[in-house]
C-alpha cells in the first residue's frame, strides 16, 4: 500500500499554560489529543476549527516545529523526532503563517525567494531558474524586483508561498494565510494554492476559519479540542450543522438554509454547499 | 504624482446612526474615516463634527478625538501597558482626569465590552485571547467617553466565535448607550446583520447610500466594484432569474425560508 506523505500516529502534545483568573498556576494542556490522520500525496486538506482547538498546534507538528509528547509524526518516511532529519521534513513541508509581515525577510522579492534555495547551498545558476518558476507559479514574476514592503496583503502571502516552492517541497502547509486579508487578497492566496494543488502536484494542508475556503477541499479535517472532531468530504463534513454550530463554526448561509428547509419537509438533499446547487434543486426546470 | 484619494464627497452622519462602511481596498474609505475626527485635514472643502469645523485652525482637534474615537485594525497590536488599568486608563489619564474619574471611566470602558474590573485590572493584557486583547483595546477607546466610534474592520483575523463576540458588544453599545457607531467592514453578512445604513465607497467617492435592502439590490453593480452581496441575498437574485418568483429583499437566511416557502407553495398549488 502506498504511504502517506505525512503521518500522525497516535500523537499528543501537552503544553503548559496559565489562565487568566489564576496566572501564578501552571495548568497542563492537551493541545492535541489521539491524533490520527494520513496526509495523502496530492490531496487538498482542510483543517478547520476555532481559536485553541489545536488545529495550529496540528501544523506545526507537520514539519516538526513541534514534536508530540506522546506518538508519533511521520513525514515521508522519516520521524520528526529523528534530530538529524529536520532539514530534510523542513524541506519537504513548508509552512506559510499568518502574517504577511512577518515573514519577508530581504529588501526585493527575488532575494526573498532565493533565501531558502541559498541555505540548502544550491548553485546560483540552478537559484535563478528556481526563483522565476516559483515566482511564475504564484503570478508574482512581474514583481522580482519590488520591495516586499511595495506589495499588498494577498501579494506578500503569494511571495511567502513562493519562497516555499523555491525548496521544491512536497507539501506546503498554510496556518491561516487569509485571516489578515482582505476579499480580495484572499481570492489571490486560494486561487494560488488551489492552482499549485492542481497542476504542480503540491499537497496542501490549509488551515483556515473561514468555511468558503474549505468548500473545494479533497478532504476537510474540524478539529475541536485538541480533537478530531469531523473528518470528510466538504458535503460531509457540512451535512453536520448541528455540530457545527456547537463547536462555534459558521456554515454556508445556503447550506443553513437547506438544512432549515429540509425540516420543514422540503425533499432537499443535505449538505448543499453553493448557490447554484440550491438554484438547480428549487428551480428542477432549469 | 498628485492622485485625489477623496473627490467631492458630501455626506451626513445624524447622532445615533448605525453605518456600515464598505468598499474595496483602496476606495478611499480609510481616508475618510479619518476625515471624521481630523486625523486627515480635507485638500478642499469642510468637515464638521457637532457643528464644530475642523478645518478651522482655531479648532482644538484633541477635543474632537476624544467625541470620536476611532478604533483601528488590529488595536490589540497598539496595546503597551504592564496591566490592562494602565492601558484602558492611557487615554482619561492625558487628558487630565482626577485618577477616581480615570478609574471610574477604565471600570465603565471594561464592564462595556463585558470585563470585570476587579478581575481584570491588575492582569497583562498580553495573557488574553485575540479576541479578548481585542476588546481591552476598544475599551481604551470607550474610557474616553467617545459619542463616535469608528471600528476599522475590528473582527479581522478573529474567528467566528471571536467575531460574534466583538459583534455583538458593539451592537450592545449602540443600543444601549446610543453611540454613534461607523463600521468598516468586509463582511457583506455582518453590515446585512447590523447596520441601518450602508455606505459604499467606490474610486474616492460614494458610490451608493441608502439601507442594506436597497443598497444589496445592487447586484451588478456591487460585483462591478469587486463586492458583493450576502450569498443568502445572492441565491434570492439567482432564484428569481431561473424562474421562481420570489422577493429578492432578503438579508438574512430566516426571511429567505420563509420567502422560499411561500413561493414554493403557491407554485406547488399551481397558482404560478
Amino acid at each position: 500500500m502506498k504511504q502517506p506523505l505525512i503521518r500522525f500516529e497516535d500523537v499528543n502534545f501537552v503544553y503548559r499554560k496559565s489562565t487568566l483568573e489564576e496566572p501564578e498556576i501552571q495548568q497542563e494542556w492537551l493541545a492535541l489529543q489521539n491524533i490520527n490522520l494520513d496526509i495523502n500525496e496530492g490531496e487538498f486538506v482542510a483543517v478547520l476549527g476555532h481559536n485553541g482547538s489545536g488545529k495550529s498546534t496540528l501544523a506545526k507538528h507537520s514539519n516538526a516545529l513541534l514534536l508530540p509528547s506522546s506518538g508519533r509524526v511521520v513525514v515521508g518516511g522519516l520521524d520528526t523526532q529523528d534530530g538529524e532529519r529536520v532539514w530534510e521534513i523542513r524541506q519537504m513541508v513548508g509552512m506559510v503563517f499568518q502574517n504577511p509581515d512577518n515573514q519577508l525577510v530581504a529588501t526585493t522579492v527575488e532575494e526573498d525567494v532565493a533565501f531558502g534555495p541559498e541555505n540548502l547551498g544550491i548553485p546560483s545558476k540552478e537559484i535563478q531558474a528556481r526563483v522565476e518558476e516559483s515566482l511564475a507559479a504564484v503570478g508574482m514574476l512581474d514583481y522580482r524586483l519590488h520591495s516586499p514592503h511595495q506589495l499588498s496583503g494577498g501579494q506578500k502571502q503569494r511571495v511567502a508561498i513562493a519562497g516555499m516552492i523555491s525548496m521544491r517541497p512536497k507539501c506546503i502547509v498554510l496556518d491561516e494565510p487569509t485571516a489578515m486579508l482582505d476579499p480580495e487578497g484572499r481570492r489571490e492566496v486560494m486561487e494560488t494554492i488551489h492552482r499549485l494543488n492542481k497542476e504542480e502536484g503540491i499537497t496542501i494542508m490549509h488551515i483556515t476559519h473561514h468555511m468558503d475556503e474549505v468548500i473545494d477541499a479533497d478532504r476537510v479535517v474540524v478539529m475541536a479540542d485538541g480533537k478530531i472532531a469531523l473528518q470528510g468530504s466538504p458535503r460531509d463534513v457540512f451535512t453536520n450543522v448541528e455540530t457545527l454550530r456547537k463547536l462555534h463554526l459558521d456554515v454556508p448561509q445556503v447550506t443553513a438554509l437547506g438544512e432549515r428547509l429540509r425540516r420543514r419537509g422540503y425533499d432537499l438533499p443535505q449538505g448543499i454547499l453553493t448557490v447554484n446547487e440550491m438554484v438547480m434543486h428549487l428551480c428542477p426546470s432549469e | 504624482m498628485a492622485k485625489a484619494a477623496l473627490t467631492d464627497v458630501s455626506i451626513t452622519i445624524d447622532d445615533g446612526e448605525f453605518v456600515g462602511l464598505i468598499g474595496h481596498t483602496g476606495s478611499g474609505k480609510s481616508t475618510l474615516i479619518q476625515h471624521f475626527n481630523g486625523l486627515l485635514l480635507p485638500t478642499k472643502g469642510r468637515v464638521f463634527v457637532d457643528g464644530v469645523d475642523l478645518t478651522n485652525r482655531e479648532t482644538k482637534l484633541r477635543m474632537i478625538r476624544q467625541k470620536v474615537g476611532m478604533v483601528f485594525q488590529y488595536p490589540e497590536h497598539q496595546l503597551f501597558g504592564e496591566t490592562i488599568l494602565e492601558d484602558v486608563g492611557f487615554g482619561p489619564r492625558n487628558m487630565g482626569l482626577s485618577e477616581a474619574e480615570v478609574i471610574t471611566r477604565v471600570k465603565d470602558a471594561l464592564a462595556l465590552v463585558g470585563f470585570d474590573y476587579e478581575a481584570v485590572k491588575d492582569r497583562s493584557p498580553f495573557e488574553l485571547s485575540g479576541g479578548q486583547r481585542r476588546r481591552v483595546a476598544i475599551a481604551g477607546v470607550l474610557a474616553m467617553r467617545p459619542s463616535v466610534l469608528i471600528l476599522d474592520e475590528p473582527t479581522a483575523g478573529l474567528d467566528p466565535e471571536g467575531r460574534e463576540e466583538i459583534l455583538d458588544e458593539i451592537k450592545a453599545l449602540h443600543h444601549k448607550w446610543g453611540i454613534t457607531v461607523i463600521l468598516v467592514t468586509h463582511s457583506m453578512e455582518d453590515v446585512a446583520r447590523l447596520v441601518d445604513r450602508i455606505v459604499v465607497m467606490e474610486k474616492g467617492t460614494i458610490a451608493l447610500d441608502g439601507t442594506p435592502v436597497e443598497v444589496f439590490r445592487e447586484v451588478e453593480r456591487l460585483e462591478a466594484m469587486g463586492l458583493g452581496v450576502p450569498q443568502i441575498t445572492e441565491l434570492m437574485h439567482e432564484l428569481k432569474k431561473h424562474g421562481l418568483h420570489v422577493n429578492t429583499d432578503i438579508l438574512s437566511v430566516e426571511q429567505a425560508e420563509e420567502e422560499i416557502i411561500r413561493v414554493l407553495e403557491l407554485r406547488d398549488h399551481g397558482n404560478v
